[in-house]
């Protein structure tokens, strides 16, 4: 079975990885699951400076989903290369590092600080946290805004050469024309979706569950507008597309391609099983065989419509 | 080391209003598990509702497996006190850190104190045990809001472990807060070794204020919301003096004079 994905210039072994966020820098993982076999780790998003997070609660379940605000806590850039990137590089998973920031310089400033033989296989732009705000911006997250898009993309293209992703939110009318600008912008994919901003209420307490009021939601309650947001981008920009929204099941990963994701990630799953992305792998090529194909990537965009 | 396991519910039954005690035959977690620790439940296989695990403090632990005792709160738990002898359960663990006994290696005739407030007794049960083990004298205070939910009295005093019990309705031993009677126990008796509590956080930061008015070290459990229990989603924060923490990692259990109480 030919599991193999290629994008921009890597290749990965397989379109099984991990969403950013949902599986720590990796470490976290190692008594559950053979990192080796996972097509690419995306860790936690850092940011040029060290960031303490948002109010607890910061998760809450709602129906068949997880609504959380963390607000991208994570120690820094620099905490992040000396603690995380060795072990990252060790394991034979490519290494995607996501970035976040308040401004264009701060993006600019976190993918020129990973560089050398801190050098990930890539990097992903989070365009599109929604626990956090940013300055001066008319939107209140980047990726809502198709010139802000073009603009960090292109400024973070011209510090580094890995390969760039770039996170997209569903939270916007068109979200093809926000996946236009990045690939304009020199993106060599996209991944969507992020979390879609939500919040839940204590009637009872006549309280929101969540301490920073509003977060994203994500798990097996977004997928069929995931689903919608991957074939929006698919039939209208040319670009490679990663796949996120509650994927639990190698089906999933299926439904995924079929709509035209060249490889997905796996979140929220990664929270109910820590091994969920081998179980997910070994049900996937399950998938192939029982459709008899010997290729991953001939199933990207094959829905019959 | 941890593992998720599927393993065989021994038993499910009430032993209280509302209150549950599951034992689970998984003799490497029997081997494995430290009081203070926990275990992610899934409570039913497969369902994406209710989405998570739930977690639960390990309430005994023996050579055969380990013991849950839970309250029913909520969707998870009532799937959970469903769930029949005999059948195969998702359990991830153990999880955490455990209490930390340290301070009791190398002393004779030491004395802990030990406070739960409401199922808070769960974690404190097994570590009552365990210093009974350790020749470590106890002195139990258990509280809840009325008498029904007292419980595990008769077997903590078979451990030879000084039980004192207080309801805020006074139908059973002392009426007041469990933390009233820790002080008064506090004002005689003012040089145990440690302390240990367990149960909503007015009470543990209470007995934090006491352990810290007469110089004693403290250890409680703090909670929060938690999604992963294993570190990766950084739900669980709590906010110490040595910076944020997670409850699921780093804790459940906390030197009380680090947390930052609010």
């Amino acid at each position: 079975m030919d599991l193999k994905i290629r994008i921009g210039k890597v290749r990965f072994d397989n379109p099984i990885w991990s969403a950013s966020g949902t599986f720590g820098y990796g470490e976290e993982f190692k008594d559950f699951i053979d990192l080796d076999k996972v097509g690419a780790i995306v860790a936690k998003t850092v940011t040029l400076h060290e960031r303490s997070g948002n109010p607890v609660p910061r998760v809450v379940e709602t129906p068949s989903g997880l609504l959380n605000s963390i607000g991208l806590e994570n120690k820094g850039v620099e905490s992040f290369k000396r603690d995380a990137m060795p072990f990252l590089k060790k394991t034979k998973a490519k290494a995607i590092v996501s970035i976040a920031g308040a401004t264009k310089d701060e993006f600019v400033q976190c993918a020129k600080a990973l560089s050398g033989k801190y050098k990930p296989d890539a990097i992903e732009i989070n365009l599109s946290c929604p626990n956090v705000s940013h300055r001066g911006g008319k939107h209140p997250l980047f990726a809502q805004d198709p010139v802000a898009t073009k603009d960090i993309v292109s400024s973070v293209k011209r510090k580094t050469n890995a390969m760039l992703i770039v996170k997209l939110t569903p939270s916007v009318t068109d979200i093809a024309s926000v996946a236009q600008a990045a690939r304009k912008g020199g993106a060599d994919a996209v991944a969507l979706v992020n979390t879609y901003p939500a919040m839940a209420v204590d009637a009872e307490e006549m309280r929101p569950l969540l301490g920073n009021i509003t977060g994203g939601l994500s798990g097996p309650a977004i997928k069929p507008m995931a689903l919608k947001a991957v074939w929006d981008v698919y039939n209208k920009v040319d670009i490679p597309i990663i796949g996120i929204g509650g994927i639990m099941t190698g089906t999933d990963v299926a439904e995924f391609m079929l709509c035209g994701a060249s490889a997905v990630q796996v979140g929220t799953a990664n929270f109910v099983d820590p091994a969920s992305q081998s179980r997910i792998l070994k049900e996937f090529i399950a998938y192939l065989r029982k459709k008899k194909l010997n290729k991953a990537s001939d199933l990207i965009g094959k829905l019959k419509t | 080391m941890k593992k998720i396991l599927k393993a065989k519910i021994l038993q499910n039954k009430k032993i209280a209003e509302d209150h549950f005690c599951m034992d689970i035959g998984a003799p490497w977690l029997g081997t494995n598990s430290r009081p203070g620790q926990f275990l992610n439940i899934r409570v039913r296989d497969e369902a994406t509702d209710p989405l998570l695990r739930i977690p639960l403090g390990i309430h005994r632990i023996r050579k055969k497996g380990v013991s849950l005792l839970y309250k029913v709160l909520g969707p998870g738990t009532e799937i959970l006190k469903s769930r029949r002898k005999g059948e195969m359960i998702d359990v991830l663990g153990p999880l955490g850190n455990g209490f930390d006994l340290s301070v009791f290696s190398r002393r004779k005739n030491a004395t802990a104190v030990l406070v739960s407030g409401g199922h808070g007794i769960a974690p404190l049960f097994s570590l009552a045990e365990e210093l009974r083990r350790k020749k470590v004298r106890v002195e139990f205070f258990t509280g809840a809001k009325a008498g029904k939910h007292i419980i595990k009295t008769g077997e903590l005093n078979k451990l030879g472990v000084k039980v004192h019990i207080a309801t805020e309705d006074g139908t059973r031993g002392r009426k007041g807060l469990v933390t009233d009677i820790v002080r008064d126990y506090m004002k005689r008796n003012p040089n145990p070794e440690a302390i240990f509590a367990c149960g909503p956080k007015p009470m543990t930061a209470a007995v934090a204020a006491i352990a810290k008015e007469k110089g004693i070290k403290a250890q409680v459990t703090y909670d929060e919301y938690m999604a992963c229990g294993i570190g990766a989603c950084r739900g669980c924060a709590v906010e110490t003096t040595e910076g944020i923490k997670l409850s699921c990692k780093d804790g459940p259990v906390f030197d009380a004079e680090i947390i930052k109480w609010t």
